[in-house]
């Protein structure tokens, strides 16, 4: 099955690039303290918003430090809420949609109207919201961004649930005498998985870019904590004189960002027994 | 087609309520509440004065006391005070709401306007050169932070080129304008704002007509229009794009949440006074009431935009109205 999956996945080849920076970026965040040319917190007075040169390839910032340096930290920061973020959601999306779809009716209802009404906010208002009632920390916004994009997981899996539950197999499990609890967690969600990996993986790209505005509008990651949001306030703090400032980090996030949209496309694809069936 | 909108907007009720009850609860999360913020900055607080600003907020009875007080102001649409400057909450959003809405109209028109014509353009020329440039460009359009595509439009066209106005929506002499210089100097200044909240929809949405624009042309009403002589032209234009345009009128009301949301972004970087500014001011500020009252008329936003496009849905194909 896997190596099924592999064999489709490995075809698009757009999102084999996908996958192969989002390797070389994790790689690049694990090693940080090693390949990271300056420390990214050393201020140097002497040499502030000097442009991209040979001992700073990405310039330097209001406060002399090294651009390229506080951007390999702050991948750690991208990487860290993406993966925690999403996480969240999907545990959260998961067992609720797996509670309104296999039990269905009231429990169903209920859930389904909790949904409709979290999706009624604007994301970004619900989060700066609780961003206002508890300190901005990186560790806040990982929470944040988690609690307030499950929705459409739980719809997802409330649909692979609503069909799973009437085949056959779960018939024959609840017939040896297994429990609800052990029919949903061992028997269906198994087989509801694959939308859910999709779906974690745009939501990954998703919670990158939503660190970064936040962190950008100084509520995310705090400084001197690098993030490539909060380099980008600089960026914009010297928007006349320092456009490197702004430049790099941004694209950092967009081909981050890119490459997760890419790979999700990808499994999408190598995912959806649709598209299997023409193969042979 | 009346009773269809009454029991949309009976049906709007009970999320209301909720929206209220997420927004209380979300609120009365903080540590201590309201008032160790305004009083946190001063030492001099005492004791006393604490209870009776608790007193004052009502934050001394019981939570549940608390939220219906809270409900039975907001029905009369009276959010309380704000804790900056003692202005009253509505006024307050009343006089922000105009700009942030027309931000938003201005987007989504620019939106449906350059979407849709991209979307049936790929999907008539499915695989062509034209297709693929768009499936990368929507690739970019979901992948690009906006916030940032903001930065380098204004190094590029504010700071480089010094062809537009990067903050503000209007310029310091504009007392002294005629009319139509006026309204040139207002255009100007939305160009950026309006243009980059769009961004990210033109993609989303060129992706949605180009996948409906697929699913209609292979029905067989349009074999029968094709086959019974009709310029390809009047095929796709009168049969296959007014029906692929339905679906699209829906999504384009859950776009209303995200247009709000981006609102923040956009407003705090060029400076416009509109909802977003004022949210982004309340949280750093820790305006409770403020904050309480753009999240519970944000979220209304967003049922009004679904119910808009549902109704207008609805218009268009009598086949909603029939069903129920």
């Amino acid at each position: 099955m896997l190596h099924l999956i592999w064999k489709r996945f490995k075809k698009n080849s757009l999102a084999v690039a996908g996958l192969v920076i989002i390797l070389v970026l994790a790689s690049i965040a694990l090693l940080a303290p090693i390949i990271a040319p300056y420390t990214p917190t050393a201020i140097n007075v002497y040499n502030v918003l000097s442009p991209p040169s040979a001992s700073h390839l990405f310039g330097t910032d209001e406060l002399g430090r090294d651009v390229l340096s506080r951007m390999i930290w702050g991948s750690r920061a991208s990487l860290k809420v993406g993966f925690i973020a999403v996480g969240i959601a999907i545990s959260i999306g998961t067992m609720l949609g797996a509670l309104a779809g296999y039990y269905g009716g009231k429990i169903d209802a209920l859930l389904m109207r909790f949904v409709d009404i979290m999706l009624a906010f604007p994301t970004f208002f619900l989060i700066l919201a609780v961003i206002a009632v508890v300190e901005p920390s990186i560790s806040t916004i990982m929470i944040v961004i988690g609690l307030t994009g499950w929705m459409d997981v739980s719809r997802l899996v409330r649909a692979e649930f609503l069909t799973l539950k009437e085949r056959d197999f779960v018939l024959a499990a609840r017939a040896i005498g297994a429990g609800d609890f052990r029919i949903m967690v061992r028997h269906i969600i198994p087989n509801a998985l694959s939308p859910v990996f999709v779906a974690a993986t745009f939501g990954i790209a998703g919670a990158i870019l939503t660190e970064s505005g936040l962190s950008f509008l100084g509520l995310g990651v705090q400084p001197p904590e690098p993030s490539w949001g909060n380099i980008l306030t600089a960026g914009k703090d010297n928007i006349t004189v320092a456009w490197w400032l702004s430049l790099f980090p941004g694209l950092a996030i967009l081909v981050t960002v890119l490459s997760y949209n890419l790979v999700g496309e990808g499994l999408r694809d190598a995912l959806d027994p649709r598209l299997w069936q023409s193969e042979r | 087609m009346i009773a269809y909108i009454i029991k949309r907007l009976l049906l709007m009720v009970p999320l209301i309520f909720g929206i209220t009850l997420i927004t209380f609860t979300v609120i009365h999360l903080a540590p201590g509440g309201p008032v160790e913020v305004e009083t946190e900055m001063s030492l001099k607080a005492s004791a006393q004065a604490r209870e009776n600003l608790k007193k004052l907020y009502g934050l001394d009875k019981p939570l549940h006391v608390q939220y219906f007080d809270w409900l039975k102001r907001f029905v009369k649409l009276d959010f309380g005070t704000s804790f900056v400057d003692g202005k009253k909450v509505v006024d307050k959003i009343k006089e922000r709401i105009p700009i942030t809405l027309t931000i938003n109209v201005l987007s989504l028109l620019l939106i449906m306007s350059i979407a849709i014509p991209i979307g049936v353009l790929s999907a008539t020329r499915q695989y062509s050169l034209f297709d693929k440039l768009t499936t990368i460009f929507v690739f970019l359009g979901f992948s690009t932070p906006t916030f940032w595509l903001a930065l380098i439009m204004m190094i590029i066209f504010g700071v480089t080129l010094g062809v537009l106005p990067i903050s503000g929506i209007q310029s310091i002499d504009v007392s002294g304008m005629s009319f139509f210089e006026r309204v040139l100097d207002w255009a100007k200044h939305l160009v950026l704002p309006v243009g980059l909240s769009a961004f990210g929809g033109i993609a989303g949405f060129s992706r949605y007509s180009r996948s409906s624009m697929l699913e209609v042309i292979r029905q067989d009403y349009i074999r029968t229009a094709r086959a019974k002589g009709l310029k390809e032209s009047d095929v796709i234009i009168h049969h296959a794009v007014r029906n692929a345009l339905l679906p699209i009128v829906t999504i384009l009301g859950l776009a209303v949440p995200g247009l709000i949301g981006g609102a923040v972004i956009f407003e705090t970087i060029f400076a416009i006074p509109g909802m977003g500014q004022l949210f982004y001011a309340s949280t750093m500020s820790r305006d409770y009431p403020t904050i309480m009252g753009i999240l519970v008329i944000g979220a209304i936003l967003t049922l009004i935009g679904n119910l808009i496009a549902d109704v207008s849905y609805a218009l268009v194909d009598p086949r909603i109205r029939v069903r129920k």
